[in-house]
């Protein structure tokens, strides 16, 4: 697999699938590991990262494991980028010097980051909430790397990372919750409060600093010390369902109070998409977001969600450079980005391809 | 376009997304490099914090120069570079920087023992891990002063304890 495959597919975590997949995008864990015998990432020199990199590509080399390796190191900003859009790679690693990549599973749920501020940084990802199994298959993963990679760990701090705020556990556990009905109605910021309370961490679909991107927002845990994986999985388990509960409490007010108002707002937003001649990537979000919210109350009927999950990503600008196989301007890609929107979203192509 | 640095053609189109809005750069090829250098957003606002709460926890109630000269022998970090990046040096500075670090782990995490998954096999000689690190920092002083009679010989040493210890 390349980069010029993976333009052409999309994650399997945006089909649409998978429990409560209306307002959970996808449930993601991440693992920080170090190997025992180097300095972390920001003290070790160009040789050290290439010996890191080369330790850990011998071990993701297992033909059980279907990886396969992106050297980031060697990619254009544009390449980079479009892993970034993909949520394959983080903004260091795209922004970082020197040996370093990504080893990427068939459908794209492991995604494996070498020489990010870790020397691992292993992500899984699946459709809907199943932080359940999310678990137990990055568990089963880091069980056969760790068979032939020594880990930094020590029996009273757990694994050592670079930074003090994710030893012990190294784990980020996640969801992707779409909730544009909590925006709409402006009880989001009610809803953060009290996640910050329980320690719960808040950021947009690309990090912080990308809030309201979407509507989408992801759910997280901050602590990783003192707290088993399973305790931190059970926390999130337990509070996602109420965001969830908040959000159709808040859809349903919405189709009862404003029906018309909605309705109006959802068919304007479609048309905009299907008929735009130049459009921004902000105002694409925006649309896309009323759009993928019509669909879920049945508003529309003609479109399927993982078309719409997979307009989030192949509109945005370093997608629409590969997808054209050419750089351009921001005008360009305005009118480029209508020109896709439309061919995908006119009459009879409305399946995911 | 043109480069909105240096005016030279532009080459690179990027979008950042920073409080929630995209916002597009042109630059040519240079400067274009030098923008995805600089560290993202949200890492470094994550580093920032760590770095502030470092510095604040180290020099409560304590003379702040005495631990901040600790130097780990492994990757040659002083808690001094540590208090100002917010990321340590090696894995074993967990151990070097014990007594100052624990007061952080508590106030990040509330805890400060793990609890959760472990290796399943016995990890290896800690001393091992020590030497190799330490040889690899020698070798790497050794190619920066051009040394490459040293940088041989070390080169040669780590292979061997690399290979003695071979599983």
């Amino acid at each position: 697999m390349n980069l010029e495959d993976l333009k052409r597919t999309s994650g399997e975590w945006l089909r649409g699938t998978g429990p409560e997949s209306d307002i959970v995008m996808c449930s993601r864990i991440r693992l920080a590991r170090n190997l025992a015998d180097f300095p972390f990432i920001n003290r070790a020199g160009r040789n050290e990262k290439a010996e890191i990199e080369s330790q850990v590509r011998s071990a993701l080399n297992d033909p059980r494991l279907e990886l396969s390796y992106l050297d980031v190191n060697a990619m254009g900003p544009i390449d980079r980028q479009f892993l970034v859009e993909r949520q394959l790679i983080s903004r260091e690693l795209a922004s970082a010097e020197g040996p370093r990549g990504v080893a990427v599973g068939p459908r794209e749920n492991v995604a494996i980051m070498v020489n990010e501020e870790d020397h691992l940084r292993i992500q899984l990802m699946n459709s809907g909430l199943s932080l359940r199994d999310v678990w137990e298959q990055i568990n089963a993963l880091d069980d056969q790397l760790e068979s032939s990679l020594d880990y930094a760990f020590s029996p009273l701090l757990g694994y050592l990372t670079a930074c003090p705020t994710n030893v012990g556990t190294g784990i980020r556990v996640g969801v992707m919750l779409h909730l544009p009905a909590l925006v709409e109605t402006k009880q989001i910021d009610k809803v953060f409060r009290a996640l910050h309370k329980i320690n719960l961490a808040v950021r947009g679909l690309y990090g912080e600093g990308t809030q309201a991107f979407g509507d989408f927002y992801q759910i997280s845990n901050q602590r990783t010390l003192g707290t088993s994986e399973l305790e931190l999985i059970r926390n999130l388990s337990d509070v996602v369902p109420q965001i969830i509960q908040y959000e159709r409490t808040a859809r349903q007010a919405l189709v009862n109070e404003r029906r018309q108002v909605l309705h109006d707002k959802v068919s304007r937003a479609y048309g905009i998409l299907k008929t735009a001649h130049t459009i921004s990537s902000e105002e694409t979000m925006l649309l896309l977001s009323s759009v993928r919210l019509g669909i879920n109350l049945g508003l529309i009927d003609d479109l399927e969600i993982p078309t719409v999950n997979e307009l989030f990503i192949h509109t945005q600008p370093a997608h629409l450079q590969k997808i054209q196989g050419a750089e351009l301007e921001v005008d360009e890609r305005n009118v480029a980005r209508a020109s896709y929107l439309r061919g995908r979203l006119s009459n009879g192509r409305h399946l995911t391809s | 376009m043109k480069c909105q640095k240096c005016g030279k053609l532009a080459t690179y189109h990027i979008t950042d997304i920073e409080q929630g809005k995209p916002r597009e750069f042109h630059f040519c090829d240079e400067h274009a490099r030098q923008h995805l250098a600089s560290p993202a957003g949200h890492e470094e606002s994550e580093s920032l914090a760590m770095s502030k709460l470092a510095k604040k926890l180290s020099t409560q109630g304590r003379e702040p120069s005495s631990s901040d000269k600790q130097q780990c022998p492994s990757c040659h970090i002083t808690f001094l570079e540590f208090r100002n990046s917010g990321r340590l040096g090696c894995p074993h500075d967990y151990d070097v920087f014990r007594d100052d670090l624990m007061p952080l782990l508590e106030n990040i995490h509330e805890e400060t023992r793990h609890s959760g998954k472990a290796p399943r096999r016995a990890p290896l000689n800690t001393q091992r891990h020590a030497e190799l690190m330490k040889l690899r920092n020698d070798l790497k002083r050794a190619v920066a002063a051009e040394d490459y009679e040293t940088a041989a010989r070390l080169r040669d040493q780590i292979k061997r304890v690399e290979h003695d210890t071979a599983r």
